[in-house]
């Protein structure tokens, strides 16, 4: 699972560029699905055919990022953040390209208090001398993510774009663990979640399903002085009551608290007091669709440090194969 | 002149109606067929050679603008419609209603103001609308509660090429789109004025779901912050220097592949094009990306200076930037039909 997790988080995968993702999770479903389709804004969809429930399994596959606005004569570059980037997360980092180039990110240093940082007075290094250099390896438009390789250590895995690469590779891991079932199961790897759940609700509305359960993170209260939150890394995957998005549905909330009862694993009840994610949109889609999700408790989100617990993703394959087949 | 006459029409969010007859009437000389769905877009509609793809361009025909909310004596309380500074307010003039009843925004005098309320902006709700009247009975008659009300602005052509009004946001659109109407393509071609797109975007799903585009652009009037006390790098765009594409804003992330096919059509047919630099902002386009299966997207603009606000500035060169664009564009999808499915990912 780990080496997965590794291959996964590794790719640059920022919003609205999700090819390369895409790509690297076909190469590993493909063989063990009926059907796979990708949809106009990129939604990637794997069908495991059947005559049963129809369910949908939506993991966003994009993660948080910069993209360049503008190029000086100097050759710095100046950025938009794609989702939800800390700025004083940011400084210090590197980002890395598609193409490979990598930058480092800081700030104008006659900043007089830290208060008064925008990002419009950060800045990309990406070591040019000049815009006519700087040109020659990225352009306007162009994105990157931040730089935070993989490491294990014990049952703790520190990464970038754990958000939702976790989620994405629980639900490969789904696909080839799958039991069973009559259900159709539509694994759906959705673009655009971080910029406002875009590519879920697309999706949703093309596939019209009985229920929907996605994949995703959320956050703890298990830090130093941190926010209260009941959910806690290792406590087991959690499942979602509500987030600021969505209410999740009673049935698929018991669906995944029973199924978590049937095979003896631990879980939580997640109550996320601040951020949306997929079932946001879905469940407002064609006419409703009964939603809820899976929660992976991950630490420190949004930053190139997101620190989770491999025994809750293991569990959380666990969960989401027992209650796709048994529903 | 279409832009002097179409910035002249009042047309404020869920008010269209003046700008919709007008726009309906220009039209009806080209379209095959003309939609009034039930929010109120304009739906025109032109058969194309093939029909074998739909492309849906989309302006809004909405502006800025307020409603008439309370009275005091005969002086109007007023609230916005849309996005507006309230600091530009004090002092400007406003026409009431489909009458055009002529009115003023006042405030408390400066030399009758407290130490304390000269160093503040004046907010909103200590401002009023006088039309000349002196009891509320008087200004309930001219200026119902509900009445809407726009910014008065007399079109004005000035310096080299540059054209002041208010409601450039988005009439310059519904006057480019006015004349792509005119000509005829091998698909079938949808163009859309669209409502309340400054009060949430939401004529244009609506629009987009009836039309089931394969293919969207929305033309717009969008910000140019060239200007002092703005450094380069924030300049959202630049006056003079081109149509503008935009590479991603609040609510939608255009189409990469459209948006390259674009810029290169432009720079291949010397057509002066530059990329929005900024990210802020929204328009149709976030709701069209995301009707029905997802819809392919752009949205080119016209650089306005001092936008939602009566004296909204911008430079001709850059309508015409922008109007050779799109037709450039649409020449090309003509000519090769199968461009329009290579966008989709």
């Amino acid at each position: 699972m780990f080496d997965l997790l590794k291959k996964l988080t590794g790719i640059v995968g920022v919003s609205g560029n999700e090819e390369e993702i895409r790509e690297a999770i076909i190469e590993e479903i493909k063989d063990c699905v009926d059907e796979i389709k990708v949809d106009t804004l990129g939604n990637l969809i794997a069908v495991k055919k059947g005559k049963g429930k129809k369910i949908m399994v939506a993991t966003h596959m994009d993660e948080i990022g910069i993209m360049v606005t503008y190029i000086d004569d100097k050759g710095f570059l100046r950025f938009s953040a794609i989702g939800g980037v800390s700025r004083y997360d940011s400084i210090g980092q590197r980002v890395k390209f598609k193409n490979g180039v990598v930058g480092a990110v800081y700030y104008e240093e006659k900043l007089d208090d830290m208060k008064n940082l925008q990002l419009s007075k950060m800045y990309i290094d990406i070591g040019a001398k000049s815009k006519e250099e700087a040109q020659k390896m990225v352009n306007i438009g162009d994105v990157a993510c931040f730089v935070g390789d993989a490491v294990l250590q014990g049952d703790t895995v520190i990464s970038k774009a754990l958000d939702n690469r976790s989620g994405c590779a629980v639900a490969v891991k789904a696909i080839k663990d799958l039991k069973k079932t009559d259900n159709e199961i539509y694994f759906v790897f959705t673009v655009q979640e971080e910029v406002g759940l875009r590519g879920a609700r697309t999706a949703a509305f093309s596939l019209k399903p009985d229920i929907a359960i996605a994949v995703d993170i959320t956050m703890t209260g298990d830090t130093p002085e941190s926010h209260p939150m009941e959910v806690k890394c290792g406590g087991g995957p959690a499942i979602k009551i509500k987030d600021r998005s969505v209410l999740c549905h009673p049935e698929v909330r018991k669906l995944l608290e029973e199924s978590a009862k049937r095979i003896n694993i631990p879980y939580q009840l997640e109550i996320l007091e601040a951020g949306g994610s997929d079932p946001g949109s879905i469940h407002l889609t064609a006419g409703g669709i009964p939603s809820g999700a899976i929660s992976i408790p991950v630490r420190y989100v949004h930053s190139p440090v997101e620190t989770a617990s491999m025994s809750d993703i293991n569990n959380a394959a666990k969960l989401l194969v027992e209650a796709i087949c048994k529903y | 002149m279409l832009i002097k006459e179409l910035t002249e029409l009042n047309g404020v969010s869920g008010n269209e109606d003046e700008v919709r007859k007008f726009i309906k009437a220009e039209a009806e000389k080209y379209a095959d067929s003309i939609t009034e769905d039930s929010m109120g877009n304009l739906i025109c509609y032109k058969k194309g050679v093939s029909s074998k793809y739909r492309v849906m361009l989309s302006a809004h025909m909405d502006e800025v603008g307020f409603m008439v909310t309370g009275y005091d004596d005969g002086l109007i309380k007023f609230a916005s419609i849309g996005g507006i500074d309230e600091r530009i307010l004090p002092g400007k003039r406003v026409l009431v209603g489909e009458k055009r009843i002529p009115g003023v925004i006042g405030s408390k005098p400066i030399h009758l103001q407290e130490k304390i309320e000269r160093g503040n902006n004046i907010k909103q709700k200590n401002m009023y609308i006088d039309i000349g009247a002196e009891k509320k009975e008087e200004a309930e008659k001219l200026a119902p509660l509900g009445e809407y009300i726009a910014f008065h602005s007399v079109y004005t052509e000035f310096g080299d090429g540059c054209i002041k009004a208010k409601a450039l946001d988005d009439r310059i659109g519904c006057a480019i789109l006015l004349e792509i109407l005119k000509e005829t393509y091998r698909f079938d071609l949808y163009v859309c004025f669209t409502v309340q797109e400054e009060i949430g975007l939401r004529g244009a799903g609506i629009a987009a779901f009836r039309v089931k585009p394969d293919i969207a652009i929305v033309v717009e009037g969008t910000t140019c912050s060239d200007v002092p006390g703005v450094r380069e790098h924030e300049y959202s765009t630049v006056m003079g220097q081109g149509a503008a594409l935009t590479i991603m804003d609040r609510t939608s992330y255009p189409n990469k592949k459209l948006v390259d096919f674009m810029y290169n059509t432009a720079k291949n047919k010397n057509i002066p094009v530059q990329y929005k630099q900024t990210t802020t902002g929204g328009n149709d386009a976030g709701k069209i990306q995301l009707s029905r299966e997802g819809v392919v997207v752009a949205s080119v603009s016209v650089p306005c200076r001092y936008i939602h606000s009566p004296v909204s500035v911008m430079n001709r060169r850059d309508y015409e930037s922008c109007l050779s664009l799109v037709k450039a564009v649409l020449d090309e999808f003509s000519s090769n039909e199968n461009l329009i499915e290579s966008f989709k990912a």
